[in-house]
């Protein structure tokens, strides 16, 4: 029976129009929903039906950021996660915290509560970086399956397929792992209300970088945050003539 | 659970629902609550029987329209297929 852990990150809802402060030094996140990242929602679910079939013992999801990061651990225990570990990290250095400072604390805690395999989402739909996985697998030494799309357990193995550019790979993989799920690996399931309630009860565990000998002061300074460029609209023409004349005028014929 | 209770129960349910749909809660709300409020007089417990499953459905069928709502969303966003 393995034990897994998996990190699930408080991002602003995938719904929401973001919109960039005028000041250019992030973007704005006051009186926004937020939720789970919706990648990991995936990776919570794939831990969950791990635990369903038998394969897996116990759950423990982690997640580092200010406060109401407590609010998604509690949609991952009302999914089924055993336990949750809250990583307290706010203020400015929230604000710097990168894939670098979490896959630490990631690999910390996968020493510390002995886990056997690791799965987070291949990516936070807020910075798409892409990057906590792998440097979690560099941090332990572990071997890592990236983009899973379907995760079958062996007797003292995993074999992952891979969502790789056009096409599918699979490969067979030692445990202890990590894994990061991709779109397509499991639909999951909606954190219902009685579940929510019964995941009061379960419990969260409250830590600090500095519990884990993590140093999460800043790598990076955010220099300036600006909008993508907005689309020109399009322009109807009259005929097929004015039409030619304005492609060659663009160049593109 | 009482018949009552559970009509009460699938509209705090639905209500929870409501808290992600699409046009805003407060449209969801007022649409739930006239359609609960159409049937505060029924008394057949059989027809009563038949709204609850129904309710029940209905949130199936929410549960359905997120589910592909945020994957459809992803799957514009991130892949090109």
């Amino acid at each position: 029976m393995a034990r897994v852990l998996v990190g699930v990150k408080r991002v602003i809802d995938y719904a929401v129009k973001i919109r960039v402060k005028p000041d250019k030094t992030g973007v704005v996140t006051d009186g926004v929903k937020h939720s789970m990242n919706p990648f990991d929602e995936i990776a919570v679910e794939e831990a969950v039906r791990l635990k369903e079939k038998k394969i897996a013992s116990e759950i423990i999801a982690v997640s580092c950021g200010p406060a109401q990061s407590q609010e998604v651990l509690r949609t991952a225990l009302a999914m089924g996660v055993d336990k949750g570990i809250h990583v307290e990290i706010s203020g400015p250095e929230y604000k710097t915290l990168q894939p670098l400072h979490v896959s630490k604390i990631l690999a910390k805690i996968a020493q510390n509560e002995k886990v056997d395999l690791v799965i987070v989402g291949k990516q936070a739909i807020d910075d798409d970086c892409n990057q906590t996985a792998q440097m979690t697998a560099g941090f332990l030494d572990w071997s890592q399956a990236t983009f899973a799309s379907k995760i079958e357990k062996g007797d003292n193995d995993i074999t992952v397929t891979r969502e790789i550019d056009g096409g599918l790979e699979v490969i067979k993989s030692k445990l202890p792992a990590v894994v990061s799920a991709d779109l397509r690996l499991n639909e999951p399931r909606y954190a219902t209300l009685p579940n929510i309630m019964k995941a009061k009860k379960k419990p969260i565990q409250k830590l600090t970088p500095k519990d884990l000998g993590v140093d999460v002061s800043p790598r990076i300074k955010i220099v300036s945050v600006e909008e993508p460029p907005t689309k020109q609209p399009g322009q109807i023409v009259p005929d097929v003539d004015t039409l030619i004349a304005k492609l060659k005028d663009a160049g593109l014929c | 659970m009482s018949q009552k209770g559970r009509v009460k129960n699938l509209y705090k349910t639905l209500l929870y629902y409501g808290k992600d749909w699409p046009n805003g809660y407060d449209y969801f709300r007022t649409r739930l609550h006239k359609v609960f409020l159409k049937n505060k007089d029924e008394v057949d417990p059989e027809k009563i029987e038949k709204m609850i499953k129904h309710g029940e459905f209905v949130i199936k069928e929410i549960e359905a329209l997120y589910m592909l709502k945020k994957y459809r969303t992803m799957k514009r966003r991130y892949y090109n297929d």
